[in-house]
């Protein structure tokens, strides 16, 4: 009789990389970040005036912040170097040759192109890509929509709006890397919906993130005005290889009155990742924010993308899944701020953990003195596929008046044998089974992904669990 | 006798520390209908799940013939695909993936190739039809918020559509009120007729078999068959009960 085999990880250190860490191609210095090396950042960049000053002042404020003691440990990230992390000398294309097979292997499973695989794999320059991007552009410039980069909008028409917005939900002093991200940011999309516009087709930072050097410290800045509609969606399931192994980005988000802001985020930073991203949406009177959240890639993450519900009748949907395996510590939750009357809440957090594997949901529910009738639901299920791997849900709620509606579910589990033995009996293989079982488990955030994302995330599942497609 | 299927010879089958099965022999021909009954705690369940090879149900002695291969060698998913169908007591909830796309996936498998989805969806709403199951459930979650019946019902359409060598039917009337037990009747007629498969009904009640046709019974007691007949016996057995056999 056939004996039930144990489904191995897939080789995560795939992922891993090392590039040739060699010394002379690294500046020294060893003290760290200067205000030199910020200010050369700023000219290269052209910022203007207040935005070098902005720069100086956030450098000041990472020096004296503190790195987070309460989560994953962050011992790997090289801080006493920070400068590495900013000014690589390495060329960020390095040679197609050089990428190790595993992970050419893996775009192939994952069925992309040559050309996009070498610009993932930080390798290519622009491709086809640049060109998708133009045509999006231009048609959404036809609605009056402004999507570009945002170092240009800087210079452009929209400067002034930027000045007003950048940085002001998540200020340098929200903490130590937001701090870093003010100083050092780079690349990045800013969007903006005019009034009553609703954008048909999702825009996709994917091409921008593509660009040489973007995608580490990248800053997004989407403002939809009121009574428009835009679903942004930022990543792709490809393991994303960055030559450093530190993400600091940040996005910000503001959700006009009626308005509604849709961000969907399928993240596969490559295994050697600490993804320290943070993202923050303000939405005013009745409009409505998504968030759809896969987080699958990086070592170590802290992301807790956070909603404040100004406007009366502002409402937040969360919807994520986090897939931790070998080697993986992915701290993932969310925060609501309840700041408006009747302003609603709903979320819906799914977590596995595999191999080792560590997941943690952390979830902040405040309801401020105004909030009458503000409603809550914070619902979390997590699934252990073996006896090795964790998952945490830590809740922490906040209610300041008596007319608030809030609720919290958790849920932990297991495959059962049960479950297996009955998708065998139909013919499936043990791994299939199971990676039908997780895949189902997922299917909250699948739902809600364009087809196309949707496909990806379930390859992607298919991939962690089974070691190949199809 | 018909061809023969399934030949099992002196089966013992433990779970866990506990001998459950003490030495079994059964023998199914092509297309035969087997009745199998027996006292609770006697085994019926257990033999089910050992056929199908449920990891639980350790074999520690005999052997099992099905398709003319050592049945034991096989894996469960080989087993399956070979022929062999378990309609469970209790189905398992499957979030995710709706019934009709694993049934599809499940035939895909079987047959080695992409089943028409046209052609399949065709045949899919007849057998729903059969078994008098809204078309809506096609598309719902496997089993999820089924009802005790529809659940069943689930299992007999899979046993339908898959078109299985033999059939393991355990308790698929048990819980169902006499409407839901009559139309199961009914799809284990037409699976009978139009796919021409062999069946182990495992069953307390003879409703289920007023329709159908029966060639033989058995009755496990105690981990072993103890008398077999023909479908005279069922009726004695509904009479009298299972006193006569008891130890």
């Amino acid at each position: 009789m056939k004996q039930k085999t144990q489904v191995d990880d897939v080789n995560r250190s795939l992922y891993d990389f090392r590039y040739g860490y060699d010394e002379e191609h690294y500046y020294k210095v060893d003290e760290g970040l200067t205000a030199e090396i910020v200010e050369t950042i700023s000219k290269e960049k052209n910022d203007p005036e207040w935005m070098r000053e902005f720069r100086l002042k956030s450098l000041e404020l990472y020096k004296k912040a503190t790195v987070p003691d309460w989560g994953p440990s962050l011992d790997g990230l090289d801080l006493d170097h920070i400068v590495t992390y900013v000014r690589p000398k390495t060329k960020m294309t390095a040679n197609w040759d050089e990428v190790p097979a595993e992970i050419k292997e893996t775009f192939e499973k994952l069925g992309i192109p040559q050309a996009e695989r070498e610009s993932l794999a930080g390798v290519g320059a622009q491709y086809d890509s640049e060109l998708v991007y133009h045509n999006i552009r231009e048609e959404v410039a036809a609605q009056g929509v402004i999507y570009t980069d945002l170092e240009s909008a800087l210079h452009g028409p929209y400067a002034e709006m930027i000045q007003k917005h950048f940085m002001k939900l998540l200020p340098p002093t929200d903490h130590k890397f937001m701090a870093l991200h003010g100083a050092v940011w780079s690349g990045g999309s800013f969007v903006y919906v005019p009034p009553g516009v609703k954008v048909e087709i999702p825009l996709q930072s994917y091409f921008r993130l593509n660009a040489p050097g973007a995608g580490q410290f990248e800053h997004t800045l989407i403002i939809v005005d009121e009574g428009a509609d835009l679903h942004f969606i930022e990543g792709c399931s490809a393991p994303k290889y960055n030559i450093a192994n530190l993400h600091a980005g940040a996005v910000e988000l503001y959700v006009g009155k009626n308005a509604r802001l849709r961000y969907s985020t399928i993240e596969n930073w490559s295994k050697n990742m600490y993804n320290l991203n943070s993202k923050r949406a303000l939405v005013e009177e009745g409009g409505k924010m998504e968030f759809v959240s896969g987080s699958f890639g990086s070592h170590v993450s802290y992301l807790y993308p956070m909603a404040i519900l100004k406007g009366n009748g502002a409402r937040l949907d969360y919807t994520g899944i986090t897939f931790a395996g070998e080697g993986q510590e992915l701290d993932t939750g969310m925060k609501v701020a309840h700041i408006g009357e009747n302003t609603t809440s709903v979320v819906s957090a799914k977590s596995i953990s595999k191999s080792g594997g560590k997941s943690v949901f952390r979830s902040s529910v405040t309801v401020g003195e105004n909030a009458k009738n503000a409603k809550s639901t914070v619902d979390c299920a997590s699934l252990m596929l073996d006896d090795e791997s964790r998952s945490d849900t830590i809740p922490v709620m906040d209610i300041r008046n008596s007319n608030a509606d809030v609720g919290h579910e958790a849920k932990i589990g297991r495959i059962s044998d049960d479950a297996i033995f009955y998708l065998m009996s139909r013919g499936m293989s043990e791994e299939d089974a199971r990676a039908m079982i997780v895949s189902g488990f997922a299917d909250n955030v699948s739902k809600e992904l364009p087809l196309e994302y949707a496909v990806e995330m379930n390859n992607l599942i298919r991939l962690e669990m089974v070691g190949s497609i199809g | 006798m018909a061809e023969e299927i399934l030949k099992i010879e002196d089966l013992a089958v433990n779970v866990g520390e506990i001998e459950i099965l003490h030495g079994v022999n059964l023998t199914v021909g092509r297309g035969e209908t087997h009745v199998l009954m027996g006292p609770n705690g006697a085994g019926k369940t257990t033999l089910g799940y050992a056929l199908m090879g449920n990891p639980k149900y350790e074999i520690t002695r005999g052997k099992v013939t099905f398709m003319g291969q050592d049945l034991l060698e096989m894996s469960v998913e080989e087993r399956a695909k070979t022929g062999l169908f378990l309609s469970f007591q209790t189905p398992i909830e499957v979030p995710g993936i709706s019934l009709s796309n694993f049934v599809r996936n499940a035939l895909d498998r079987k047959t080695g190739e992409k089943t028409r989805l046209w052609k399949f969806r065709k045949e899919l709403e007849k057998e729903l039809a059969v078994l008098d199951m809204d078309p809506a459930y096609a598309d719902r979650d496997l089993n999820v918020g089924f009802s005790g019946g529809e659940k069943k019902k689930a299992e007999i359409l899979q046993m339908l559509m898959l078109k299985p060598e033999l059939c393991i039917l355990d308790e698929t009337d048990s819980g169902l009120d006499i409407d839901a037990v009559r139309t199961v009747s009914k799809g284990v007629q037409e699976y009978h007729e139009t796919v021409g498969g062999a069946m182990i009904i495992i069953t307390h009640s003879t409703k289920i078999l007023e329709a159908l046709h029966v060639d033989y019974t058995h009755v496990l007691v105690d981990g072993k068959i103890v008398k077999t007949g023909d479908r005279s016996l069922v009726d004695e057995i509904n009479e009298n009960g299972f006193e006569k056999y008891l130890k």
